[in-house]
């Protein structure tokens, strides 16, 4: 015993720069990111402001009886695995054609202006997105209900109405990220064996029969694993946008478990009540997570981290 | 493969249609920021009235002259320099050193501490335990707050620690035969053969920061500190609940499509001027290896 605690003081003596090195990042981990996970058990208690986390009573499952007897909670419950399942649907296949596509543009300069140009909107901000589709989907001034006018159809207040939410948010979403996500599957695309195309052109294969027989099972293991990737982060969805589109005539269809919490804790100060809501959120997207790595383990033989 | 030759004609119509496809694409991706640039130089009773396709209607600066005489436009986009250029910086001071001890094998507990950071990116406390531990350590409503609060992530960590664990160890030897020590290594050895994902890793912090908004919107009160992306966003709430402004506005040249129209286009075009940079190294699939431990 005496020997090992001797030995590891040898050690900080020889390299202590290394521990120097290390301190801000491991004390950024605890104050800002393990911190929080100790607080969390105010999930379990009656939490008052002055009493602090410490000192609050405990109450059990007391609010997650209540989560799960209120509608609200469990709409957005409803609400969160549906918005996730349809931009599953709608928004993964699309990047997988893109990069395929992109892939059989012979003329450089046509395939590199209309990458840079696609890619763009993936570094545009949450809150210029929400402008962008405000204004568009306005109904006296938005382009949209110009063009229904001009084809003879009544404008449409799109953003209060609850059955034109999620196609809105949707495709937003498919028109900020479709073309930055592509660029996985153009790498993949890019490992495939330049000698596999070759022999398909002197047995004279056909474009088409190339992208069908070479290119798609070539890239098959990487659509799985960022479909796995995708289903292990179905509770992720992206809030920020929600927040800025929703209004309580949408709640119905857009409210999530990340905006029910945001308005039961940061606006309505229900901070127990919410982080409740939170852990409810983390632990299910924990095992999903960790699902997702076995299978995709067990399917590539390497992890996705 | 690419030989024009072998095309058949069956090829060629492939060809076609798929640069018509893609052509297609590309201009609806294009075609948001063309239409909110023209509503930006409208006459706002032509935006209003929806008459804005693809150029401005009634060629007028007027929503310009609004938003660039509102001081809170002005503080609120120095502020955005502030985090973007305070926040990168102290996410750089922080990384580095990190991800380089965390790289080194001799480091005692090395699984623990590299288990520690990635366990972070499985799990999180969420929205409220945060706010509140932000709260409690009385970071609510401050420059340093916003900076230090969002200065690391595990992703950013693991990047760069894989980076500096492929570089072999030949290149640091000349270094410690000359007796330099650890913090001499890593800024005259690694940071230096790094570039590119320090580059990456620049882009990413910049990016966030820039963008950043729910964070912002949540901790801070005081207007003077907030930044241009929550300033537009209540701009765009005010406004839009606003009759006075709509009423107000039927003899002047601007309205609230062309005012905040104006705020994003004044907030894309750093993104704009960047953007070649960016590209430059997200191109190179640095990105990709990232996760891989």
């Amino acid at each position: 015993m005496q020997t090992k605690i001797d030995q590891f003081i040898q050690h900080l003596r020889k390299e202590w720069q290394l521990y120097v090195l290390l301190a801000p990042t491991i004390i950024w981990f605890v104050v800002f990111l393990y911190k929080p996970m100790y607080g969390l058990q105010i999930a379990f208690k009656d939490y008052s402001i002055f009493r602090g986390v410490a000192g609050s009573p405990w109450v059990g499952f007391e609010h997650f009886h209540t989560l799960f007897g209120s509608d609200q909670f469990l709409r957005a419950l409803r609400n969160t695995f549906m918005i996730s399942a349809l931009s599953l649907c709608f928004g993964f296949p699309i990047p997988i054609f893109l990069a395929i596509m992109f892939n059989e543009i012979t003329n450089q300069v046509f395939k590199r202006t209309s990458q840079t140009i696609v890619y763009l909107p993936h570094f545009i901000s949450t809150v210029i997105i929400s402008g962008i589709v405000i204004t568009a989907f306005s109904p006296s001034a938005g382009i949209v209900n110009s063009f229904l006018s001009w084809i003879g159809v009544d404008p449409i207040y799109f953003l209060i109405k609850p059955e034109w939410f999620r196609p809105i948010y949707i495709g937003s979403g498919i028109w900020q990220e479709a073309g930055f996500s592509s660029i996985v599957f153009l790498a993949a695309i890019a490992g495939v064996s330049p000698s596999l195309y070759e022999s398909a052109v002197v047995d004279g294969a056909s474009r088409w029969q190339m992208v069908w027989k070479i290119t798609i099972p070539s890239i098959l293991p990487t659509i799985i694993i960022m479909l796995i990737i995708r289903i292990g982060n179905l509770l992720e969805v992206g809030f920020e946008l929600i927040i800025l589109l929703y209004q309580p005539a949408t709640f119905e269809t857009a409210d999530v478990i990340n905006t029910f919490i945001y308005r039961q804790g940061l606006q309505g100060a229900q901070y127990d009540l919410a982080a409740a809501a939170g852990l409810f959120n983390a632990i299910v997207a924990f095992i999903l997570v960790m699902t997702a790595n076995t299978i995709s383990r067990r399917f590539s033989r390497t992890s996705l981290w | 493969m690419k030989n024009m030759n072998l095309y058949s004609r069956g090829d060629k119509i492939f060809v076609w249609i798929n640069m018509v496809l893609i052509a297609l694409f590309t201009i609806s991706t294009l075609y948001p920021f063309i239409y909110i640039a023209a509503v930006s130089f409208s006459e706002g009773s032509a935006a209003t009235a929806g008459k804005v396709v693809i150029t401005p209607i009634g060629f007028t600066l007027a929503a310009y002259e609004r938003v660039l005489s509102e001081p809170l436009f002005w503080s609120s986009y120095k502020n955005t320099f502030i985090y973007t250029f305070g926040g990168t910086f102290i996410s750089l001071l922080i990384i580095i050193p990190g991800a380089y001890a965390l790289s080194r094998p001799q480091l005692y507990g090395r699984r623990f501490w590299n288990l520690m950071v990635a366990f972070t990116m499985w799990f999180n406390a969420g929205l409220i335990p945060f706010f509140l531990n932000m709260r409690d350590l009385g970071l609510m409503d401050s420059y340093f707050g916003l900076i230090i609060g969002f200065a690391v992530n595990a992703f950013n960590i693991i990047l760069l620690r894989n980076f500096f664990e492929a570089i072999p160890t030949s290149f640091e030897e000349a270094a410690r035969m000359d007796g330099a020590n650890e913090f001499q290594v890593l800024r005259k050895v690694y940071v230096p053969l790094s570039k590119p994902a320090l580059a990456t890793i620049v882009l990413f912090c910049m990016v966030a920061r820039w963008n950043g908004f729910f964070w912002a919107m949540v901790l801070l009160k005081d207007e003077g500190k907030i930044p241009l992306q929550v300033y537009l966003q209540q701009v765009i709430a005010e406004l839009s609940d606003d009759e006075e402004f709509g009423n107000s506005l039927l003899e002047s040249l601007y309205s609230f499509e062309t005012v905040t129209a104006a705020i994003m286009v004044c907030s894309i075009i750093p993104v704009l001027i960047f953007y070649p940079f960016i590209q430059k190294y997200f191109n190179k699939g640095i990105l990709l290896g990232g996760v891989k431990e």
